[in-house]
């Protein structure tokens, strides 16, 4: 892989659980280009898929900013959402605040946030109630 | 164990277009919870599911899903087929239900080691 960082920045529309996934699916299809190793692939799919769908669900839409350097992997997620009041509970197994629609699409178990910490080699969140969250991902190449 | 014998077992319709019979599944999971799906699945296993949204394709892309079951008759909606279709996906609808789907496959020998 070149030295030079790629960066990646996607909207996310917080209407449309339909097109939830594109984003993921198109850095998946970046990484397999990019020769980048099966394990680090499934690694980011699941953890970003995840994010996205939190986007979703919790911050009514926002962005995406994905770098890719020889290092690391680093997915932000921002959005301008309600913010999180309290995110050691929020990263309880099983906590949700879901609404009936996403949990209508198999998500809403209180599952996402855990898979994300799981799946990445580093997680922060940065919430304020009123103002939204930005979720920061980092999956090493190394 | 062969697409082609799954599709004997669980007398399922294939709904996607592409070739199939030949393709071949490790082992299965059934599941509701995408969320689960996405935290616990291995790869090359066949996903059974009485979900029928695109986020179902979705979950399987990222999973390298090949293969998915809608139990229960279920049909999708409008754009999941050719979703599924683009991302080398074969999709079958059986009737019977998740346990007896699950439990028919499981007593001709695919295991869940998937899971």
């Amino acid at each position: 892989m070149s030295e030079k960082a790629i960066s990646l920045h996607y909207e996310i529309d917080g209407n449309n659980f339909t097109v939830a996934g594109q984003a993921s699916s198109s850095i998946k299809k970046v990484l397999k280009q990019l020769g980048v190793a099966p394990e680090v692939i499934r690694k980011v799919a699941i953890s970003m898929y995840e994010g996205e769908i939190n986007t979703i669900i919790h911050g009514k839409g926002g962005v995406a900013d994905v770098t890719i350097s020889s290092e690391s992997i680093i997915i932000v997620f921002k959005d301008n959402g309600p913010g999180i009041p309290d995110i050691e509970k929020a990263m309880q197994s099983g906590f949700s605040t879901a609404s009936d629609e996403a949990r209508e699409l198999g998500f809403g178990a209180g599952m996402g946030l855990p898979n994300m910490k799981k799946y990445s080699d580093n997680m922060t969140i940065e919430s304020e109630v009123g103002k939204g969250t930005t979720v920061t991902l980092t999956v090493n190449l190394q | 164990m062969k697409l082609k014998q799954v599709s004997e077992i669980l007398h399922a319709k294939v709904l996607t277009k592409s070739p199939w019979e030949d393709n071949e599944i490790q082992s299965a999971c059934g599941c509701d919870l995408m969320s689960d799906v996405l935290a616990f699945v291995k790869n090359q296993a066949m996903l059974l599911t009485g979900l029928v949204n695109p986020q179902v394709i979705r979950t399987a892309e990222m999973m390298d899903i090949k293969t998915i079951v809608f139990v229960r008759g279920k049909m999708p909606q409008a754009g999941v087929l050719e979703l599924a279709e683009d991302m080398g996906i074969t999709v079958m609808s059986t009737e019977y239900p998740m346990y007896i789907a699950c439990g028919e496959l499981y007593k001709n020998g695919l295991g869940g080691r998937g899971e």
